[in-house]
């Protein structure tokens, strides 16, 4: 299959998320997308679909998101560079495929669109796939989770998000939602000059056993110290990328006395409200980890040493507080949680619940 | 020993008696006979199948369970130069992942399946499988399996072969015949390196472990109990109209509700 | 100026989100900050649906808000939906072809706008470009932006329909200059 790489020119455009997301997938240098129709993911399939007619890269619409992933796993196992798109129930189903990829460090790219849970929930929006994200699937939760917060976050990336899948070789999500899956604004988009080049796990050149030894890939191990040695490994090569993959973003947060947490397109709430706290004098600062996977604890334990209230704020019901908690456990603060499970927030309700707090200090 | 098997990993992990290893023989042929060894991944899937993970010297992928199509699918379509087997067990092929044989068949997917058919879920220990013979007795059906409550054992090449239509090769051989297993693999592989479309072995196996039978036994039971109730032969390719060709010692002895 | 927020509600099929999306993308055209975001339920076809428009000079922050400088409730149900986003400085449009809406649900309002916007389409247009009558009404209620720009989002949005029957591309823009002054002409320009 000819496939010829070609990425959009810097360009300003006025686009949903989903649309920036397919064409920052072109951008990167992905050549396949596996995927099932779900809402609020499909734009990301439609957009695909139509660029990949035009760049000659490939789709398969499978029959279930099962098969998504593992056909993904197996477009990459052939050394492409693959990606699915899922949300909510979907995102359960994608656990599974996940879940090898970790075990097989196998780079897969899998952009989900939080919509309301549990069960069938909304198809609107949500923030509770955190913990599918970071932990789904019977294991060690060993994935990078991006959580950008706009379009055009979502466009850079998601281009980031197959540089270091194939980089470091554990599967990464673009941890979207269903606003920026659907919603319009401004962003500016651009060719990427250095590819991502994917690298096969089968199939290399020469006759297996005769050239070089056949590629003998397996997720199942006979032995518990077989397997702890293994997944040793592997915890010790996740946090290593800790400090180069983490990421995080803070404003005013030195010597805030009630520092704002957010993640995804709600740190735009979170921020908006800091901003108009901080302008009336309030000692408050904002914090937002964009790696969910893995988590900047060490930032946030600077800022917990020093004590204060932490407000942390999320359309999940205590999600994201549940990875601070367990980042910052045993430090002396007091966390507070704005809790919204699948609806949005909005400056005005972070603002309210701040004042509300820093009146009680 | 074929070629195409890595003979430093023998003797293999399977039970004696196994039809595992008959089975992966007559793989093991078919890609020696078609000289394709630098060409073809092989995937095996949960179940004793997963055993076979460095059976051969071919790049081998071991997946999940009944995972194994989408992954060679997905494999398959990213490098079309490549010939993708997938192996797996009845509860692989017919039950957990029935719904990606049914759709790979549906989209005529250029890649073959082999499929051991052994009644049972051996590596679980001997439970109930969508293939299972009524009245054979697991740890699931201790009393004998009972078509009215849990239907009649899956006739998965048919059922391929129908859902396909032209596009889809389909035989059943057996271990008891290894030499007609390994021509249906031949013609099977053929028809996905010529581009026609999804391809399906099923091999009737053995699996005294959990079958709890002796040697004599166990070549009975796959030999004439598991004919009658899984006609030999093949489906589409050389027939046409979907119904077995040549069906081979089709002993009708009923459903065995002993 | 701060930006325009905006909620316009209708019953599924009445084209709210097109006229949403429209000017939204004719306010990026014109060179302002804008977002636009959709809000339905599992149906394809009816159901309220709302769309939040964001429009102005400022960077646009979050996607939603508390309150709305304009809500626009094309039905009953809309109007009891979208009520939540109405306090004392909203401007509420509605379509007074019909019933009179429900008082309690709007008390709040700054001032509320009844305009015939199914009777004018009806009666001097098309019943199809009702929702571009709507669409130049809010048009008239947003942050200032040239018709050209207006007119360029109506086609990237409708243009395949233009392709097919040329005249709706006039039909359509009738429409929504008649909304426009369906607008001025309660206000007075």
């Amino acid at each position: 299959m000819a496939i010829t790489q070609q990425s959009p020119r810097p360009e300003r455009v006025f686009w949903t998320g989903n649309e920036a997301v397919a064409w920052a997938a072109v951008a990167a240098g992905a050549e396949i997308m596996c995927g099932y129709p779900i809402t609020p993911q499909n734009e990301i399939m439609h957009t695909w679909v139509r660029l990949a007619h035009q760049y000659g890269l490939d789709f398969l619409q499978t029959e279930d998101e099962l098969s998504a992933g593992f056909a993904t796993l197996g477009g990459v196992l052939a050394g492409k560079v693959a990606f699915t798109a899922t949300a909510g129930p979907g995102t359960v189903l994608m656990q599974e495929p996940l879940s090898m990829a970790e075990m097989m460090r196998l780079p897969v790219v899998v952009v989900v669109c939080q919509r309301g849970g549990p069960s069938t929930g909304t198809v609107i929006y949500s923030q509770q796939e955190v913990m599918l994200a970071c932990f789904g699937g019977n294991g060690e939760g060993l994935r990078v989770v991006y959580a950008p917060a706009t379009h055009q976050e979502l466009y850079d990336y998601t281009i980031k998000a197959f540089r270091v899948a194939w980089k470091y070789r554990f599967p990464t999500i673009v941890l979207s939602d269903g606003y920026q899956a659907k919603m319009r604004e401004a962003l500016t988009v651009y060719r990427v000059e250095d590819q991502v080049r994917g690298e096969a796990y089968v199939g290399r050149p020469g006759v297996p056993g005769v050239a070089r030894p056949p590629a003998h890939l397996r997720n199942t191990y006979n032995l518990e110290e077989e397997l702890y040695d293994l997944l040793a490994n592997y915890t010790t090569a996740f946090q290593e990328i800790q400090p180069r993959v983490g990421e995080w973003q803070e404003e005013d947060w030195q010597g805030a006395e009630l520092l704002v947490v957010a993640h995804g397109v709600v740190t735009r709430a979170a921020r908006a409200a800091v901003r108009e706290l901080r302008g009336e004098g309030y000692p408050v600062g904002y914090f937002r980890p964009v790696t969910l996977r893995p988590f900047p604890a060490e930032v946030l334990r600077r800022w917990a040493s020093l004590g204060g209230t932490m407000l942390v704020v999320e359309s999940a019901a205590g999600q994201l507080r549940r990875l601070v908690a367990e980042a910052l456990a045993g430090y002396g603060f007091r966390l507070e949680g704005l809790l919204r499970p699948g609806v949005g927030i909005t400056p005005e309700e972070i603002v309210a619940v701040a004042r509300g707090l820093l009146a009680a200090n | 020993m074929p070629r195409s098997w890595a003979t430093e990993n023998k003797p293999h992990r399977f039970c004696p008696g196994c039809g595992h290893p008959l089975a992966l023989k007559a793989l093991g042929e078919a890609v020696d006979d078609l000289d394709i060894q630098g060409r073809v991944i092989f995937g095996c899937d949960i179940g004793c199948s997963l055993l076979a993970w460095d059976f051969f010297n071919l790049d081998s992928v071991q997946t999940h369970h009944g995972r194994t199509i989408p992954v060679m699918v997905g494999m398959k379509r990213a490098r079309p130069g490549l010939i993708c087997v997938a192996y797996m067990g009845d509860g692989g092929g017919y039950a957990i992942g029935a719904q990606h044989l049914v759709s790979a068949a549906l989209r005529h997917e250029q890649i073959t399946v082999l499929l051991a058919n052994n009644s049972i879920y051996a590596m679980t220990g001997g439970q109930m499988a969508p293939t299972t013979l009524p009245g054979q007795k697991t740890e699931t059906t201790p009393f004998g399996r009972d078509p009215e409550k849990t239907g009649r054992p899956t006739r998965g090449p048919e059922m391929a072969r129908l859902l396909g239509g032209e596009g889809v090769y389909a035989a059943r051989g057996t271990v008891a015949n290894v030499r007609q297993l390994k021509n249906y693999v031949k013609k099977a592989l053929r028809h996905q390196m010529e581009g026609r479309g999804f391809s399906f072995v099923e091999a009737l196996s053995t699996c005294p472990t959990n079958w709890r039978t002796g040697a004599a036994e166990t070549w009975e039971w796959v030999e004439k109990k598991m004919p009658a109730e899984f006609p030999l032969g093949e489906f589409g390719g050389d027939a046409p109209d979907g119904r077995a060709s040549r069906p081979e010692s089709v002993l009708r002895e009923g459903g065995g509700e002993g | 100026m701060s930006n325009v927020k905006m909620v316009l509600a209708g019953e599924g099929g009445q084209g709210v989100q097109t006229v949403g999306e429209v000017l939204a993308e004719a306010a990026y055209n014109a060179g302002l900050e804008a977002m636009y975001l959709p809000n339905f339920g599992v149906e394809q076809r009816g159901g309220v649906s709302l769309a939040y428009v964001q429009v102005g000079e400022e960077p646009i922050t979050a996607p939603k808000f508390r309150f709305a400088d304009v809500v626009v409730a094309l039905s009953h149900r809309s109007v009891a939906r979208s009520a939540r986003y109405v306090n004392d400085h909203t401007t509420l449009v509605y379509d007074s072809s019909g019933e009179e809406i429900d008082g309690g649900a709007v008390g709040q309002a700054r001032r509320i706008l009844g305009l015939p916007a199914v009777q004018v389409a009806r009666e001097e247009l098309s019943p199809r470009v009702f929702n571009m009558v709507i669409l130049g009404a809010v048009w008239a209620l947003a942050p200032a932006m040239p018709l050209q720009e207006v007119k360029r989002a109506v086609e990237s949005h409708l243009g395949y329909k233009f392709a097919v029957q040329p005249e709706l591309r006039e039909l359509n823009f009738r429409a929504i200059t008649r909304g426009r002054e369906l607008v001025a002409a309660r206000f007075g320009g």
